[in-house]
């Protein structure tokens, strides 16, 4: 068994906001991401999945130090990302990359394709020629898939598939060994997300990387992941190998995830067609349940889920839930069409 | 970690090297092709560039001196005759001439005092919505007491400490003006700052300079043109005010706001004195108006629609 | 006859770089109670073809053609009368319903104002309507709720909100664009299922307009293939699901992400991106996207009647329909009518 690159361990993230005048100033927090840990190996893809709100995104962000979390601790090959300052934590950016969600807003409007994929070279290698520099921007434009002669054209002139594939060749130029992707194909077109998810699948195949893989539902990260993480409200619901979650799902809410991806075709469509998918909307992150978090919108729910918080624990298989009832419920998801 | 990076990906770029590059078209050259096409930006523009070159030689092209007194023609109308087309004024100047070289030092004042307002304004909201936080309050503060202090008051100060002197109103001007500006680009700032492609700088490790070199200046620079055009008249506005209430620039300089001021005291026996200092001011305000306006639908073309 | 009959819609836009033609020469009809898809990526036009019929595009577009809206041509109407059909007869709802809302004024004051202007109802009646209809969206506690501002709703709150603003008059066309998009998926099942719903419940018309094939199985009868502002293909849901004809159509369906199929199956997507609208060229807008382009496809395709009597805009498909329906085909409008009669 190898070690894990990264190892996040009890992961907690506090958003504080104030409200009210300046005398009777109220605090109110807001716990993004609750208590969360996973391993990750090298060349390994993990899905981490849930609604929006879920704390997906604040993870991310907490794992490359964009933000500093209140507790627990970030592990980087045998290194507290915590612990450094910022200046270290910096060096690291080399290793650790991230992909963003809407691929034209994470480009700079006024800078070239070129430009943008060549900036981290500028700032992590300032001696590097500038010729050398375009060259490795038009290797990486190559890469992942866009004309090198692109090189001297804005954001505005790609369309937003391609501005993704810019937003890959720019956290690929550094040569790191973990890509974090939040959400990189939510934006796009259903023809051009598969495009994406290919993409990311040959690059890693090709570079041994890791990848954190976000969405916030489970149809695509099936394609694309080796286990799964899913969220609800900051928490961990349930961390399972991949086949294993799809075929018989351990968490009731992982089932109604996975109930609620629709099915494109008419037939299937009118039978499925039942109340199987999540009634009600996620409660108020300033007041969230008692007991588990997921009890209001649960089909499940026994008495003991409203008192009790069920702990993330793990089953004989391997995989890992938060449910009192998990033994005992079979969600297994019927797979003939 | 490796610290000079792998070259080889993939098949050399013989394919990239052979095919042209594309041209880009950045943001600006869309811009500026949209700004050509608003007809009143254009011939405001022609008419500033005429302007501009008409202060500039005109004064040495003409027969007069500014201070020159012809003492033939005192309080003339204007006339092709006399060669004073604009007239003279009660003690025979020129007044073609005084306009043009009053004109002078009306555009410098605009154009020096937005620029100070321009590089303290930039640098000091950049820096405040940039940090945000500690620093961003005490630096914001510090504008909102500069900004209490009632301007005329601080004017005639300086006038009564310093002397009158055409630094003192560039340092007047400018020591007011950068306060909006600040607030602007501090304004700005602070929203670009959340953009993801700031966020994504600083995944990427990029510092904190480079950021505001980078990312945020150049995305401000659209807002801050619009409003350096819509500065530069509030400050001729301004000076003229100054100049009109006698505290701006001193004889045998002239401005147009002292010209106007000068004209409206024969405002009744010799009319031209006015009218025409008067009308290349205001002609000019109209001019970096419409530019500003221009500019303005130009570089934000959403707002048309 | 037809509750919105559209022919031979162009929809063009002055840019700085040049005109676009956004929509170009489009048909297509929905009856009483039925549900039509639009369907295609973004930039194919499909809602800029809405808009047109609406009387809402930008100021830089301009539309030519016919809408005729229960026999009134909709682009002849005055602004004044479209307002009347706008919220009324025709009801909207858009991807981000944030954009529709007045956010400074309760939900209840939005929607008895809408009550008020169309059907001159009371205040008190008006707002007892309105509680109605948030309760026939399955809004919780609506008495209470109604008295909101639309900030305090959640993103599927909001958009079930627009669709109970939206049914107020009883309109008897739905036009929803993208409706679903921005919602997480657990909500996207509900309001997919709640506009399916309400339709069926008050019989009225629906245009769904999507990217996303996967949502039109569930809602819709018939479905609209549209690329680079033409009509590609059109047929009933099961014939565009089972017998699609274009290589388009196809693509579109192999790219949605199948649940119910083993997960190491390989992700298909249509290569390439969707075309420059700036500079479409002659022939066949998708043949650089298409694995089974021919030399043939350098001229414009017709769009024409294939198998099973639906419309196709493909050689392929056209050949494929073979010569029992190439006789009666000629190109443009006269087809198109008839076929949508047909495909019922």
């Amino acid at each position: 068994m190898t070690t894990p690159v990264l190892r996040v361990q009890d992961l907690t993230v506090d958003f504080t906001s104030y409200t009210g005048g300046l005398l009777q100033r109220k605090e109110r927090v807001l716990r993004a991401v609750n208590g969360i840990s996973f391993d990750l190996n090298a060349s390994e893809t993990l899905g981490i999945v849930g609604e929006s709100g879920s704390g997906k995104s604040t993870l991310a962000r907490a794992i490359l130090g964009l933000i500093k979390p209140n507790r627990g601790r970030v592990m980087w090959q045998g290194e507290d990302l915590t612990l450094l300052d910022e200046e270290e934590l910096r060096q690291k950016r080399k290793e650790i990359q991230i992909v963003f969600q809407d691929p034209v807003a994470s480009l700079n409007p006024r800078m070239t394709a070129g430009d943008i994929i060549s900036e981290p070279l500028w700032t992590f290698y300032p001696n590097m020629a500038p010729l050398q520099v375009e060259e490795r921007a038009r290797g990486m434009m190559k890469m992942v898939g866009l004309l090198p002669n692109q090189i001297n054209r804005y954001p505005h002139q790609f369309s937003g598939g391609q501005c993704q594939r810019i937003g890959i060749a720019r956290s690929l130029v550094l040569n790191p060994k973990l890509v974090i992707c939040d959400e990189p194909v939510s934006a796009l077109d259903v023809s051009i997300q598969a495009q994406i998810i290919n993409l990311l699948k040959d690059l890693q195949k090709k570079l041994g990387l890791a990848l954190i893989f976000i969405a916030h539902d489970l149809s695509l990260v099936k394609h694309i992941s080796d286990r799964i993480l899913v969220m609800y409200m900051g928490s961990s619901m349930e961390l399972s190998e991949r086949d294993a979650l799809y075929r018989r799902p351990l968490h009731p809410y992982t089932n109604a995830l996975i109930k609620s991806v629709p099915i494109p075709d008419p037939k299937l469509a009118a039978r499925v067609r039942q109340d199987n998918w999540l009634t009600g909307d996620i409660p108020s992150p300033y007041d969230p349940p008692k007991g588990c978090i997921f009890n209001t919108r649960c089909l499940y729910k026994v008495s003991r889920c409203e008192t009790d918080v069920p702990a993330l624990r793990r089953m004989e298989h391997g995989d890992w839930v938060a449910c009192h009832r998990a033994e005992e419920l079979d969600l297994t998801i019927c797979q003939d069409p | 970690m490796n610290s000079s990076i792998d070259l080889q990906v993939e098949d050399p770029f013989a394919a990239a090297m052979i095919e042209v590059d594309v041209r880009g078209r950045s943001l600006w050259v869309d811009a500026w092709h949209r700004l050509l096409k608003n007809r009143a930006a254009v011939i405001s523009g022609i008419i500033m560039a005429t302007m501009l070159l008409l202060v500039l030689v005109g004064p040495a092209l003409s027969p007069w001196e500014g201070d020159f007194t012809d003492w033939d023609n005192t309080s003339a109308p204007p006339s092709l005759e006399t060669g004073h087309w604009f007239g003279t004024d009660s003690v025979g100047r020129d007044i073609l001439v005084r306009t043009l070289e009053g004109g002078r030092i009306s555009l410098l004042v605009g154009l020096v005092a937005t620029l100070v307002s321009l590089v303290i304004g930039v640098s000091y909201g950049a820096i405040a919505g940039y940090y945000g936080g500690f620093t961003d309050r005490i630096m914001m503060r510090m504008v909102d007491i500069v900004y209490a202090l009632p301007f005329m008051f601080f004017v005639i100060l300086l006038m009564v400490v310093f002397g009158r002197h055409i630094v003192l109103i560039f340092v007047a001007i400018g020591a007011v003006n950068w306060l909006d500006m600040a607030r602007i680009v501090r304004g700005q700032t602070l929203s670009l700052k959340n953009t993801e492609f700031v966020e994504a700088a600083r995944a990427c490790g990029v510092d904190h300079h480079a950021i505001i070199r980078r990312h945020i200046i150049p995305n401000l620079l659209g807002v801050v043109m619009v409003y350096v055009t819509l500065t530069i008249p509030q400050v001729i506005l301004v000076e003229s005010f100054l100049s009109f209430l006698g505290l701006g620039v001193q004889e045998p300089m002239s401005s147009w706001g002292a010209l106007v001021n000068d004209g409206a005291q024969d405002m009744e026996s010799a009319p031209w004195t006015l009218v025409f200092p008067a009308a290349f001011l205001t002609v000019t305000l109209y001019c970096f108006n419409y530019i500003g306006d221009g500019m303005r639908d130009a570089l934000d073309p959403k707002d048309r629609l | 006859m037809a509750l919105l009959e559209v022919t031979g819609l162009q929809v063009k836009f002055d840019t700085p770089e040049g005109e676009v033609q956004a929509v170009n020469d489009l048909d297509f009809s929905v009856k009483h109670g039925e549900s039509l898809a639009i369907v295609g990526e973004s930039g194919a036009g499909k809602s800029q073809a809405v808009m047109a019929i609406m009387g809402l595009l930008a100021k830089n577009g301009s539309a030519t053609g016919k809408a005729k809206f229960k026999g009134q041509d909709l682009m002849q109407m005055s602004r004044k009368e479209l307002n009347n059909i706008r919220g009324c007869e025709i009801a909207m709802i858009f991807q981000d319903p944030m954009t529709s809302l007045n956010p400074f004024l309760t939900i209840e004051k939005q929607m008895v104002e809408v009550i008020t202007y169309h059907q001159g109802l009371r205040r008190g009646e008006a707002r007892a309507h309105a509680v109605e209809m948030l309760r026939a969206v399955r809004i919780p506690a609506p008495e209470e709720r109604i008295k909101q501002y639309p900030h305090e709703f959640s993103g599927g709150m909001r958009q079930r909100v627009m669709i109970a603003m939206g049914l107020l008059c009883e309109p008897s066309l739905l036009i929803a664009d993208e409706p679903t998009t921005a919602l997480d998926v657990t909500v996207q099942a509900q309001i997919t299922h709640l506009v399916g719903e309400m339709r069926q419940k008050s019989n009225m018309a629906l245009i769904l307009i999507t990217h996303d094939l996967a949502v039109v199985a569930e809602v819709c009868d018939r479905v609209l293939v549209m690329y680079a502002g033409q009509v590609v293909e059109t047929g009933s849901v099961e014939d565009i699901f089972y017998r699609p004809q274009h290589p388009y159509t196809q693509g579109l369906l192999d790219s949605v992400p199948r649940m119910d199929r083993p997960a190491d199956d390989e992700l298909h997507s249509i290569p390439g991106n969707p075309p420059n609208m700036m500079d479409l060229g002659s022939g066949c807008h998708f043949r650089d996207r298409c694995s089974k382009a021919m030399d043939v496809c350098k001229d414009d395709p017709p769009l024409q009647v294939a198998q099973d009597g639906r419309l196709s805009r493909c050689f392929i498909a056209i050949e494929n329909a073979g010569m029992d329906n190439s006789e009666r085909v000629a190109s443009g409008t006269d087809s198109a009518e008839d076929s949508t009669e047909t495909a019922e």
